[in-house]
């Protein structure tokens, strides 16, 4: 079981020049990692002997204000640790390698992260919507989502009750 | 059925008819197995061992087409609305919608922020029978059949005035 500041030292050590910044320790470590380095992160995670992340336990996804950023929580069966990967993407390219090649799990988690907040995860090997009808408009779960007012002819409008039931 | 329907005014033939037909129809509705959210749950507990819808002839059918009455037990939304439709479509008329709990009623809670759910779904389908509740118990289901049954009762072949 390797402690938050081990597993942020050990992936400097095996990506020199890359930038990991440790931002969180407490319940358990949160790394930043830049997104171009994201798949040979998670390789290393994965595949390191001393590391062994095997288990991706979520995919999520967050809208900042400035940014959007995908986070990726990682559990190891043989060392009972634990991390988290944060990646920050830009809102006006939401752009991210998959990591679906490397934990299966990712696939629907990165699917679920396009439908609802729009992130494109490139090199998905099926990068459809998995909740929203497949012609469903725009992505709700961002903070400037505009939601619509109806939907193949079915009306979405809030139905308020009529006046006299409310002044009574 | 469509035969007769519309044909004679209200005689004594017509009217015996009439209780009989509307006899066996509301002592054996069928609903499609059909469930969407959580009234579900209560829907498959009214149609167990507890409450045993099938002592009022109510049974779930696995098709349509073999169907008498839909129960909307859960949150319809915009995606799921359109389904609902065509099952709706496929049943044999006499089709009869109950509406169970305030998802399918109006929305239920996600009736002011809820995106994609349907503010009611008597906006896709025509509904009979209203069930408050979230969820309502299985006896509130029972009610429903019982209010759908009378309003069966007064269903007439005879030419409409």
């Amino acid at each position: 079981m390797l402690a938050p500041a081990e597993i942020t030292e050990y992936l400097r050590s095996a990506h020199s020049g890359a930038e990991f910044i440790l931002e969180e320790t407490v319940p358990e470590a949160v790394i930043r990692v830049p997104s171009g380095i994201l798949c040979e992160a998670a390789r290393t995670l994965r595949d390191d002997p001393r590391l062994r992340f095997d288990c991706l336990m979520c995919l999520s996804a967050v809208d900042r204000p400035e940014e959007l950023q995908a986070v990726y929580h990682l559990y190891s069966m043989e060392h009972d640790h634990s991390c988290a990967l944060r990646c920050c993407i830009p809102k006006d390219n939401p752009e991210i390698p998959t990591v679906s090649d490397i934990w299966p799990a990712a696939e629907w988690h990165e699917r679920e992260a396009f439908d609802m907040m729009g992130i494109r995860f490139t090199g998905h090997p099926d990068p459809r919507r998995i909740l929203c009808a497949d012609d469903w408009e725009g992505h709700p779960l961002r903070r400037d989502y505009q939601p619509p007012s109806e939907f193949h002819g079915i009306p979405l409008t809030t139905i308020l009750p009529p006046e006299s039931e409310t002044s009574s | 059925m469509s035969v007769l329907e519309g044909q004679y005014g209200p005689n004594v033939i017509i009217t015996s008819l009439d209780k009989v037909f509307n006899w066996s129809r509301s002592r054996s509705m069928w609903p499609l197995t059909f469930g969407i959210a959580c009234c579900a749950i209560e829907m498959m507990c009214a149609a167990a061992a507890r409450f045993d819808l099938d002592r009022f002839g109510i049974f779930m059918r696995p098709t349509p087409r073999q169907a008498d009455c839909m129960i909307i037990a859960g949150t319809v939304t915009v995606k799921m609305a359109e389904r609902v439709k065509r099952l709706y479509e496929q049943m044999p008329e006499p089709k009869y919608v109950i509406s169970m709990g305030s998802c399918a009623n109006s929305g239920g809670p996600y009736w002011e922020y809820g995106y994609h759910v349907v503010k009611g779904v008597d906006l896709v389908i025509p509904v009979d029978v209203y069930i408050p509740g979230c969820p309502p118990r299985p006896e509130a289901l029972i009610d429903a059949f019982l209010k759908l049954r009378e309003k069966i009762e007064r269903e007439t072949l005879a030419r409409q005035a």
